[in-house]
């Protein structure tokens, strides 16, 4: 026996089910209030730098775009907005002031969180000029080449929008509003253009709308 | 005599992490970000560093308060303490410098699950003083973020010719893609383990 209790650790007293919730508890409490104020401190900073991020993107997915102004959705058709901050489509002109297409942000569930993107829409010719993803959490080394493989990006530079955008399977591209979606990533690819495809019908009425009142949105 | 043996434990504590047990050359602990965010210096070292605060500050909390987390809920309870650094470090990287936040993506929620962290946590700062924890957690993630630096900058430069973003070689260098491709990673490492232990070995030898 006594060698038995030699080998065998103390065991402390079981602590009742209150100490356990109690120390958790204690736990989370004090984890919830440092990340309040992380939270504050740091959540107007990243929006100035998601701002940020925005613009950079804008002149990215509109090629020689030197300007661009804010268009929201008003009552009468789009509308030219003054604050920055509301959700919309962006205009761009070139240095002549020149309308080029419109930069449209979107979003959609992909395979782990939501990916956010920006693209160039030119309403003239219906393609799409550019694609920039703004935030995405996709696997690495898989979904996340949405945005890594040059392939996949390439094909947004000058891709017909109508009837449809569609996803096809490697090497499979016949027609020029087909897109050849990421071997390994086909939910990834498919998410993104469901997402275009989405966004360009709640946006393509009053894009043209305003299109017809207004031959040239010019300055 | 006596703070002799205290300075040599001290710097004992602190220097088997860098060396004689470093977490990702001898222990092989970490691996998920050492091989996948390690494609350029710069990244290796940021990784690095997310990593030493998250270790630094859960092991001097967890060794603070280890005599009032009961046994049977101290794994949740290191999770919680670990996940809440992790968060913090995700959003102060997300507002100081978005590109660096950017490029290592979903790798710093994954720190959560580095197995280095909680392995220290329940090896070391759940039994031991608050001091040593401290200097524990510095060593092992010193050693982390030497660990990735080092297969960062092989990495970089070989596969992209740069190192931090620097050119190095100018026009002529013919980049070794695959070096910054997910295999230079493993081919990296593994060169790296063998030159690492085949200096231990000769030393204990």
């Amino acid at each position: 026996m006594a060698t038995a209790n030699n080998i065998l650790p103390t065991q402390a007293p079981e602590p009742g089910s209150f100490r356990l919730i109690f120390s958790l508890g204690t736990a989370g409490f004090f984890s919830g209030l440092l990340l309040v104020v992380v939270f504050l401190y740091t959540s107007p900073l990243i929006e100035e730098n998601q701002k940020k991020a925005l613009q950079t993107a804008i002149f990215k997915v509109l090629p020689d775009c030197a300007s661009f102004e804010l268009f929201v959705k008003g009552p009468s058709g789009l509308e030219r907005s003054i604050s920055t901050d509301e959700k919309g489509v962006f205009a761009g002109y070139d240095k002549n002031g020149t309308f080029i297409g419109f930069a449209i942000p979107a979003e959609e569930s992909g395979f782990q969180d939501i990916i956010k993107v920006l693209y160039g829409y030119d309403p003239e010719s219906e393609r799409i000029i550019g694609f920039e993803v703004l935030e995405s959490k996709e696997t690495p080394g898989l979904g996340d080449k949405i945005f890594k493989d040059e392939e996949f990006t390439e094909a947004f530079r000058s891709l017909v929008v109508q009837p449809i955008i569609e996803a096809v399977k490697k090497g499979k591209k016949s027609r020029e509003n087909q897109v050849e979606t990421i071997t390994g990533a086909t939910i990834s690819s498919k998410a993104v253009i469901n997402m275009l495809n989405n966004s360009l019908s709640e946006w393509e009425s009053s894009i043209d709308g305003y299109l017809e009142t207004n031959t040239e949105p010019t300055r | 005599m006596k703070s002799q043996e205290s300075i040599s434990k001290n710097s004992e504590e602190f220097l088997k992490g860098i060396w004689r047990e470093n977490p990702v050359f001898v222990a092989v602990l970490g691996m998920c970000p050492a091989l996948a965010v390690t494609n350029s210096a710069i990244n290796g070292l940021a990784m690095g560093l997310a990593t030493t605060f998250v270790l630094f500050f859960s092991s001097t909390l967890v060794s603070l308060f280890r005599s009032f987390i009961p046994k049977q809920v101290r794994i949740t309870t290191f999770i919680v303490i670990i996940a809440t650094f992790v968060t913090v470090v995700d959003m102060l990287l997300a507002a100081w410098v978005p590109d660096i936040h950017k490029e290592l993506g979903a790798f710093i929620a994954l720190i959560v699950v580095n197995c280095l962290i909680l392995g220290r946590q329940e090896a070391f700062s759940s039994k031991n003083p608050v001091g040593y924890s401290m200097l524990d957690a510095l060593g092992m993630s010193i050693g982390f973020t030497i660990a990735l630096l080092s297969i960062g900058v092989i990495r970089e430069i070989l596969g992209n010719g740069s190192l931090f973003n620097i050119d190095l070689f100018g026009q002529n260098f013919e980049p070794w893609i695959i070096m910054i491709l997910p295999p230079g990673g493993f081919l990296v490492l593994g060169f790296l383990l063998l030159c690492f232990n085949r200096v231990l070995n000769k030393k204990s030898s």
